[in-house]
């Protein structure tokens, strides 16, 4: 037990909390850490949104103006890339950004778990927002949708190649959304444990050795500050490429 | 891996659906409304409150300009008044003047006139008392009465080489 409880990958490890099947197996509804962590991230944007707000002030306090903040960061974000017509699709873009950034940031708290870390949460973020805007496009477009395919202006004798690319990097957004974000939480989150074990087992080493644990505890301390970093960023970009895909769905030019 | 572990894919994803949905309503319905209320409640009220403020700095502009065209006219008018004034203080007191100058010609005239006849009239009296007592010099010293004529004669000659 010992040994797995030492384990770098032991803090992404789904386990049953309520609604177990027979001896702790996991069914479809089954409550585990991974949905106790989607919980407090809702439970969290919402604290922040809708607590944060209740005196709505002029003159905001310290958690109002944070509620303000996110609230005009996205929509900036929304209205300088898909411009107006993507004032309807604002209430996602933020509950998107906002999920995916509490859900980052309480991921940092020790002992927590990072429920973006799981490729097949954040895929399945990504195969909304893919199958969503791609269904936008098409009602907004019809059969001009498919001209993003074949860029205008080039030769006809190139579209073997260029078709077949396209397609493949248009299906590819999900792919490369859903893995970076994962691939960021669960790289860092690694790397954070691998240099916090290093600590232990320098100390554990005994004498003179022991006083060396101070590196890697300067490391680990400098990675933290870089995580929380990492943690913002990746939310921003999840919500700031889902804002690209949408203004080439409502924006698309008809020749 | 864990995250490969494809027995915790369902009520992961089934936990994300709910508790997603759950975030989207309460954000879409509850929570970005009122902050829209408050964000753009505060850009108008700045908005009013600017717009109240160049409103009044109009009215102060045109209430300093008002005044300054009241300050004008009155000054305009004052000086009216006083010009009228000092004419009118002008011609008076040339009038006056003249009358008094008038006067004063008018009675040094008078003055010299009374002055004249006074002088000849001493002088009258003075060839008089002068033949008097001429006559009376020479009867003392001579015992005989000189004629009046022969006095009157030596004192108008003597006199007259006085006055030369």
């Amino acid at each position: 037990m010992a040994a797995e409880q030492h384990s770098p990958l032991e803090q992404f490890k789904v386990k049953c909390i309520a609604l177990c099947g027979d001896g702790g197996t996991l069914q479809a509804f089954s409550f585990t850490n991974a949905s106790l962590f989607m919980v407090l991230s809702v439970v969290g944007a919402v604290l922040l949104m809708v607590y944060g707000m209740r005196q709505r002030s002029l003159v905001p306090g310290r958690l109002q103006s944070v509620a303000e903040l996110s609230y005009e960061f996205v929509a900036n974000m929304v209205r300088e890339n898909v411009g107006p017509n993507g004032r309807q699709y604002f209430p996602f873009i933020f509950s998107l950004f906002i999920f995916v950034l509490m859900a980052n940031m309480l991921g940092m708290v020790p002992y927590s778990f990072t429920v973006t870390s799981h490729i097949i949460v954040t895929f399945a973020l990504a195969i909304v927002v893919f199958l969503g805007i791609t269904a936008i496009a098409i009602a907004r477009n019809g059969i001009h949708f498919f001209t993003h395919f074949m860029p205008a202006g080039v030769p006809m004798w190139l579209a073997p190649i260029i078709v077949p690319i396209e397609i493949i990097s248009y299906l590819s957004r999900p792919i490369s959304l859903s893995l970076r974000l994962c691939a960021n939480m669960l790289a860092g989150h690694t790397t954070l444990k691998v240099f916090a074990g290093f600590v232990v087992s320098m100390i554990g080493m005994g004498g003179v050795l022991s006083a060396s644990g101070i590196l890697p505890l300067i490391m680990v301390t400098a990675l933290t500050a870089l995580e929380f970093l990492i943690a913002f960023l990746q939310a921003y970009v999840f919500a700031i490429l889902t804002c690209l895909y949408l203004a080439e769905a409502v924006n698309m030019e008809h020749h | 891996m864990p995250q490969l572990e494809t027995a915790t894919f369902l009520p992961q994803l089934v936990w994300l659906l709910i508790s997603f949905v759950i975030l989207y309503v309460l954000m879409a319905k509850l929570a970005l409304p009122r902050v829209a209320e408050v964000v753009d409640g505060r850009r108008k009220r700045l908005e009013h409150d600017l717009e109240e403020a160049a409103r009044l700095k109009r009215e102060t502009e045109k209430a300093i300009a008002d005044y300054e065209q009241a300050l004008a006219a009155a000054r305009a008018k004052a000086q009216a008044i006083a010009g009228e004034t000092r004419a009118r203080i002008s011609a008076e007191q040339a009038a006056v003047k003249a009358r008094l100058e008038a006067e004063i010609a008018e009675r040094t005239k008078a003055a010299e006139a009374s002055i004249l006849a006074a002088k000849q009239q001493a002088l009258a009296a003075l060839k008089s008392v002068a033949a008097e007592a001429a006559s009376d010099v020479v009867a003392r010293l001579s015992g005989t009465a000189p004629s009046n004529d022969a006095v009157e004669a030596a004192v108008a000659q003597a006199l007259a080489k006085r006055s030369a």
